[in-house]
């Protein structure tokens, strides 16, 4: 433990006096970015498990061919209350709550910088929740059109869809306050000495993340309020039938779709850029490369959203520009992958959890980013559009993307969450099991997409049926893996395999591992001094200036 | 940091845990629900949504009541201020992205989709008889209810001269709140909550006459769901926007500000001004061509 640690901790006991309220009222009122942080990350568990449960629903009744458990109507409100509450419920919030966690520790900060609304953000997170849950049991169901909302079939369905508008409105406020609230707190409450270009990596990944969904939100927002107004107050926005076009949806709808699958890997690439290096035991390699890649991808996620849309007729200039931004995406992602492999070559290795989680989502990214190179191509997209190879695509981004990502944060953060330290043996039992199930069930859905079977259908043809019970196999060991990573996180609250050092990892040199573990309730109420940034950033190499 | 106030804020200010974020919450969920179920006609939904509006309000009141108190208790030094200034901004700017969906509709709806209607020989037997691919569409989807379009001259020609001024006695305001002639901020900010209000009145009396006499309506096809939901939300800023002149023309009465220390004003005026550009990018590719 330095010598600084010590002196925080004796400012912390004289803060404990009015470190705030306590019992309920410590999370409902909760002004801390520690405590906010952490109802976002167990807020986000459990729509995973919620989501995921949904998806063994659709992976029991694909099982094999014909109708076994659930009315085919039930079928398609599984999948696209699945789709939703992954994405808005899971992945994102689990995003926000890590950086509400790490990035004042990281950037020397108090806390973020608007400590009220980031309470606000959290709490219209459980309201959306719950209305996305009533949908399922209000007349005519949950929304059945999919994830994306198209009309003409949300035009058409019944209340839950008014019900999953409003909960995507609470939804897209909560981003937008949390993203302006990231945005600010790394521009404006950095430590002395730490520049923008010596951030950490996940700082760099989380502002251009939350400049994306501040840009994207608001547009969604203004999609699905004029699918409401089409519903209800006699606007044809989406009907043909006075003048409008539901491709416009589409359009709009993906002008927010493609940056968001963005705002769900960006954060990811941070995250990994943060466990390599202290697991090489090297400085991240290219670090300005790696930033100007960011925010290349980041630019050009504008740019491309018409590629999920190459089936609806565009013109063929339009598909053209589409396919050939959508590519040009692969150079600064293969930056990426570059400097990260760079990184690890020669490294003093050692594969602790985080590590596996972090190796695993290098080679796993990499296929889903391949096979959507294959998707980008639009004569061979035309083909492939609404079948498994899509499905196999884009859950080999999120869930060897995003999901290990977040699996090997957590892993890397717990001991500075809870001053103990995992158990190492079960960590690396969820990895293996989390690796070899995941591929299990997504490997063969390559193979049925290719074989043409389509998504969003709760029966198939004979001939899908080999894929699809190992994909249904593989779906549940997956599922069922994850109580694994439950019992550990809350085994290792309880005391886990010990406590765990300040710098539990000997690689670490960002700023959250100066503090003692656990972090202290509240953390660099005082900047640290320049000395000890300068120390970390001399470690990472990031001391020169970068002309 | 801040010496010239008289602080000495070596400490980023960090509230005390608040009740009002939740209170927000469940203000938002009353009105979510109450709204969908009003809307499917389930009985009580109404109650909830009014509920719900009452609670927000409640809501406002306390949370900016604190943050004017935290202001006048000099709690905010100059880093505070700053992430004030970036958060506006940002704010500003995912209005910006508010309002480009609804123009990406207006110049999808124009250039592509009523020009494809068109295009192909017969459309307008599935769509309604007489159907022409024109902007705006000389009918509605119903013959029997054919509309007059907006025309550029009379009122929003007018409202166009009436933001524009308010924009100047706003700055003018601001001037006189940075040399400190507080006479001079009193009346350009009395003056714009005026001008802001006006505007008000006249688009209401607009929205009459269009409904009732030019029988423009929200259902008259892809022109009068584009013209009601821009200026719509247009006014709807317009409100808000004045409303919060007319909190920053009140704290001005009772002496807040000075001419170092004034964001919430000049929050207030940049609002102003975004509310403002909107308008005439409305008054041009709406009204006018």
């Amino acid at each position: 433990m330095t010598a600084s640690t010590e002196t925080l901790h004796l400012q912390h006991a004289d803060h404990q006096a009015h470190s705030g309220a306590h019992g309920w009222r410590r999370w409902l009122y909760a002004t801390n970015h520690k405590d906010i942080g952490t109802l976002y990350l167990w807020f986000s568990f459990t729509m995973f498990l919620l989501g995921g449960t949904m998806a063994l629903g659709i992976r029991a009744e694909l099982f094999q061919p014909g109708l076994q458990f659930w009315h085919p109507e039930f079928f398609n409100q599984l999948t696209t209350l699945h789709g939703i509450i992954m994405v808005f419920g899971a992945i994102m919030p689990a995003f926000t709550g890590l950086a509400n966690w790490m990035l004042p520790l990281m950037l020397g900060a108090p806390d973020m910088a608007f400590a009220r609304m980031n309470n606000w953000s959290f709490w219209l997170l459980p309201p959306a929740a719950a209305l996305l849950v009533i949908s399922l049991f209000v007349p005519g169901g949950a929304p059945a059109g999919g994830w994306t909302l198209y009309p003409p079939l949300s035009i058409q369905a019944g209340m839950g869809m008014d019900l999953a508008i409003f909960a995507i409105h609470l939804l897209g406020l909560s981003s937008i306050m949390g993203s302006i609230n990231i945005v600010t707190t790394v521009l404006n409450m950095r430590a002395p000495g730490m520049t923008l270009l010596k951030m950490p990596m996940f700082a760099w990944t989380s502002l251009v993340t939350a400049y994306l969904l501040i840009a994207v939100a608001p547009v969604l927002a203004g999609a699905v309020t004029m699918l409401l107004t089409d519903r209800h107050f006699g606007t044809h926005f989406f009907k043909a039938a006075g003048g409008g076009d539901p491709v416009l949806f589409q359009h709009i709808f993906w002008f927010f779709g493609h940056p968001e699958v963005y705002i769900m890997a960006l954060p990811a690439f941070g995250i990994v850029s943060q466990i390599l290096p202290t697991f090489a035991r090297k400085p991240l390699f290219g670090y300005v490369s790696m930033v100007y890649a960011v925010c290349s991808i980041a630019i050009l996620s504008f740019m491309v959203w018409a590629h999920h849309m190459f089936a609806v007729g565009l013109p063929a200039t339009a598909q053209l520009f589409f396919m050939f931004m959508t590519m040009l995406i692969a150079v600064p992602t293969g930056v990426k992958v570059f400097n990260w492999i760079a990184t690890m070559w020669q490294g003093e290795m050692t594969f602790e959890t985080p590590m596996l989680f972090a190796i695993g989502f290098v080679c796993l990214f990499t296929v889903g980013g391949f096979s959507g190179l294959v998707l980008s191509i639009a004569p061979i997209d035309i083909q492939m559009t609404d079948t498994y190879y899509v499905v196999a695509h884009f859950h080999y981004v999120l869930v060897a993307g995003a999901l290990f990502s977040l699996f090997g944060a957590t892993y890397y953060w717990l001991p500075k969450w809870t001053g103990h330290m995992y158990n190492e043996k079960l960590g690396k039992l969820h990895f293996w099991w989390s690796m070899i199930w995941f591929n299990v069930t997504f490997f063969p859905m390559h193979f049925l997409g290719l074989a043409g079977m389509p998504r969003r259908i709760p029966d198939y043809p004979l001939q899908f049926t080999d894929f699809n019970s190992v994909a249904s196999v593989g779906a549940f060991c997956f599922g069922l893996g994850q109580l694994l990573f439950l019992y550990n996180v809350i085994n290792t609250i309880r005391g886990g395999a010990g406590r765990a050092p300040a710098r539990p990892w000997e690689g670490a040199h960002t700023l959250e591992w100066e503090v003692a573990s656990p972090a202290p309730h509240h953390t660099w109420e005082t900047p640290p001094d320049e000395a000890l940034v300068k120390k970390g950033l001399r470690a990472q190499l990031l001391d020169q200036d970068h002309e | 940091m801040n010496v010239e106030n008289g602080v000495h804020d070596a400490h980023y200010f960090v509230p005390a845990p608040s009740r009002w974020p939740i209170v927000g919450s469940l203000a938002l969920f009353l009105m979510a629900l109450g709204a969908a179920f009003w809307m499917n006609k389930v009985p009580g939904g109404n109650w909830a949504l009014l509920a719900g509006v009452i609670v927000l309000a409640w809501m406002l009141f306390g949370w900016f009541g604190d943050v004017i108190r935290e202001s006048q208790a000099h709690s905010y030094g100059l880093q505070v201020d700053h992430s004030f200034r970036w958060g506006m901004s940002w704010f500003i700017f995912s209005e910006v992205m508010f309002f480009a969906a609804f123009f990406g509709a207006l110049f999808y709806t124009r250039v592509i989709s009523v020009p494809e209607l068109g295009f192909f020989s017969g459309t307008h037997e599935l769509l309604w008889p007489g159907f022409s691919a024109d902007w705006p569409a000389a009918t509605a989807p119903k013959l029997d209810a054919p509309y007059r379009a907006m025309e550029a001259v009379g009122i929003p020609a007018t409202n166009t001269a009436i933001l524009l001024s308010s924009g100047i006695t706003l700055t003018w305001a601001h001037w006189g709140m940075v040399e400190n002639r507080r006479t001079q901020l009193k009346l350009g900010l009395a003056f714009t909550v005026l001008l802001g209000a006006i505007f008000l009145c006249l688009q209401a009396y607009e929205y009459h006459h269009a409904w009732e006499t030019m029988g423009l309506t929200l259902a008259s096809g892809a022109y009068g769901a584009t013209f009601y939901m821009l200026t719509g939300f247009h006014g709807m800023h317009v409100l808000v926007g004045t409303i919060m002149l007319a909190t920053m023309l009140v704290r001005v009465l009772r002496g807040h500000f000075n001419a170092e220390h004034h964001f919430g004003f000049e929050a207030a005026a940049w609002y102003w001004h975004f509310v403002d550009v909107v308008w005439l990018l409305l008054f041009v590719f709406v009204y006018w061509l």
